[in-house]
């Protein structure tokens, strides 16, 4: 069970800075939600921030990759987030469409370089 | 459950959690806390700059802020979809569960499918889906972890992709606002230029900046307009 698990220090970790930050926000929605107004501008800055944090993490990855993708030329890794950008963008914003093609230019430029 | 399989979403959700499977398994991660994650954790974005910010070096604490700044977006969520699944009978601790379930997918299909759903058995329903959704989510997550384990360097590369594809096109998906449009652009654009820094808060300061700045972009739009 504890090579499953790994090291007890690490699930610490993962409660403290994965479950409960995500969790203080819910319930705290919960308990303090009906007097919040939806459109106010505070949550409109929350939104901006939170959105801008993900695209961080988008770029990390791309520009740090992880693992078997830092094997992927740069090139390749820009363009084919670029050509899937743009197919969900022709195909009136299929993401499904844009995932596809993205994978598809990934493989076949990986391919085609050996 | 019919719900659950039915959904375009769960594709996009099932193809994001193969992603952070890999991604937990090439940054070191075990398999059962990536599971505990999803399970736990619940939040997509929130499990991604987990593994990466831990998987890049930094420490929990450093971790700890950058996940709870981006969780903030949970708290409006949870606002607006509760008012759906109430009734004069309600009890706070009767939506708990409920609550835990809510992300960005299940608040998606909340709207979509609550007003089909009579008042009285909503909390149920949400139940049911939420207990669908982390179950295809748990198998996503166990598959992605094996495959990146087992398969060839090429198709390990493109499940790692996948997770900055999904979530960079559901994100501009869910633009509603100019500032929506820019923090996206900005925050993209900044990350890397932040990082020549290694604050080992880097995804924060970027993030807070270009999130700022494109508030400020609509504060300003808006007191020009008026």
């Amino acid at each position: 069970m504890s090579e499953f698990f790994g090291s007890p220090h690490a699930l610490l970790v993962l409660v403290l800075a994965g479950f409960l930050p995500n969790e203080i926000w819910r319930m705290a929605g919960l308990w303090f939600g009906a007097g919040v107004d939806e459109g106010s501008e505070v949550l409109v800055w929350v939104r901006a921030v939170a959105t801008a944090i993900l695209a961080g993490v988008i770029a990390q990855i791309l520009v740090q990759p992880p693992g078997a993708l830092a094997g992927v030329p740069d090139w390749l890794r820009y363009g084919a987030v670029a050509a899937g950008f743009a197919v969900f963008m022709l195909t009136r914003r299929s993401i499904f469409a844009g995932v596809v093609s993205g994978e598809i230019i990934l493989l076949a430029g990986k391919w085609w370089l050996g | 459950m019919s719900s659950v399989a039915s959904t375009v979403l769960t594709l996009v959700l099932f193809a994001t959690y193969l992603g952070i499977g890999a991604l937990a398994h090439d940054s070191h991660f075990s398999l059962g806390w990536v599971l505990g994650s999803t399970l736990l954790v619940w939040a997509g974005p929130a499990q991604i700059i987990l593994i990466s910010t831990l998987g890049s070096g930094a420490t929990a604490v450093q971790a700890a802020i950058a996940v709870t700044v981006s969780a903030i977006r949970l708290f409006p969520m949870v606002v607006s979809v509760l008012p759906l699944m109430k009734t004069p009978k309600t009890r706070r601790r009767h939506l708990v569960l409920a609550t835990h379930f809510i992300a960005v997918t299940l608040w998606v299909e909340c709207y979509r499918l609550l007003p089909k759903v009579p008042r009285e058995r909503r909390i149920a329903f949400t139940h049911g889906l939420g207990c669908g959704l982390v179950t295809v989510c748990m198998i996503a997550t166990t598959l992605g972890y094996v495959l990146a384990a087992k398969l060839p360097p090429l198709f390990a590369a493109a499940i790692l992709l996948l997770t900055p594809l999904a979530f960079l096109l559901s994100t501009a998906r869910n633009c509603k606002q100019i500032s929506d449009v820019l923090a996206l652009v900005l925050g993209l654009a900044l990350f890397p230029l932040v990082s020549m820094l290694d604050t080992g808060v880097d995804i924060l300061i970027s993030g807070v900046t270009a999130g700022s700045i494109a508030y400020g972009v609509h504060w300003w739009r808006e007191r020009a307009r008026a």
